[in-house]
């Protein structure tokens, strides 16, 4: 069980929006984090490979940030089994970069621009992960 | 100025899903559980989010060019086909098999050895799906 937390969920969810509104307004980019991090793998190292390094930064650092506001580092329980999260990682890697976005680029971003496509890829995600925690929690496991 | 300011969006965002339990499998995959141990949270991060960014995009657009850079950069596609579709429903499954998606990953890179896997299972998924389109591309590159 985890607790049901609507209103810091809600505020989390908004400060993801503030930044996302941020990052087009000021350097005009979508703030897709798959797309981010993809384009941070690279070897030519320019300008644009620079901003992404310091998002990411920005977004590896921000534990700290947590634990200098409220006192101590956020907790996290990862279910899955180490294999799980191998495979489960692995299609991620492969399905955000056919599809050409993650929750973040397309739930949020395309989906705030009225984007067909994104309309389409985040009801797309969203039922095969929903599919997917049904056929491990109820068919074959639990 | 330019890093300095993506730094701190960085910060903010990373921030954001700490806050709203997006960085935490465990809340994520609750959420995917309606038959069973549901967690509506998540709802209310996207709710949050699609508000804020719905409006901001309106009011930033409207102000002709970003404050930093020449143009604002925006994907130009339109059209549906089986790659978006196919990749997006394999993304979904590896999402529902480890709880993580990019986003929710990356705040908590730092936090343990599960993130660390998942991150290097991801990394090894992007450049497999590059290789493979890069092949397919110089296959119909010779057709042609």
């Amino acid at each position: 069980m985890t607790d049901f937390t609507p209103l810091l969920s809600f505020l989390g969810g908004t400060m993801i929006g503030l930044a996302t509104v941020a990052l087009m307004a000021v350097h005009g980019r979508i703030a897709g984090i798959n797309g981010i991090a993809s384009r941070f793998l690279t070897t030519q190292f320019n300008g644009d490979w620079a901003w992404r390094a310091a998002f990411l930064g920005g977004m590896v650092l921000s534990p700290l940030a947590m634990l200098a506001l409220t006192g101590r580092l956020p907790e996290i329980t990862v279910p899955s089994s180490p294999l799980l999260l191998a495979v489960g990682g692995f299609l991620t890697g492969i399905g955000t970069t056919y599809g050409s976005g993650c929750t973040s680029g397309h739930g949020v971003c395309g989906l705030s621009r009225l984007s067909a496509r994104s309309l389409v890829a985040t009801l797309t995600f969203m039922t095969t992960a929903f599919a997917t925690v049904f056929f491990t929690r109820h068919v074959f496991g639990g | 100025m330019k890093l300095l300011a993506a730094f701190a969006f960085g910060l903010l965002f990373g921030c954001g899903i700490l806050i709203s339990g997006m960085g935490n499998p465990a809340k994520v995959l609750n959420f995917f559980d309606l038959a069973g141990t549901w967690d509506p949270s998540l709802a209310f991060v996207m709710g949050g989010a699609l508000l804020v960014t719905a409006i901001g995009y309106r009011l930033v657009f409207r102000m002709g060019r970003p404050l930093l850079a020449e143009a604002f950069s925006l994907p130009t596609r339109t059209d549906l086909d089986l790659k978006l579709i196919g990749g997006s429903a394999v993304f979904g499954i590896g999402w529902g098999l480890s709880g993580f998606c990019p986003g929710g990953l990356i705040p908590v890179l730092g936090l343990g050895f599960e993130p660390l896997l998942t991150a290097a299972a991801i990394t090894a998924g992007i450049l497999t799906a590059r290789w493979t389109i890069s092949l397919s591309g110089r296959i119909h590159t010779a057709k042609a």
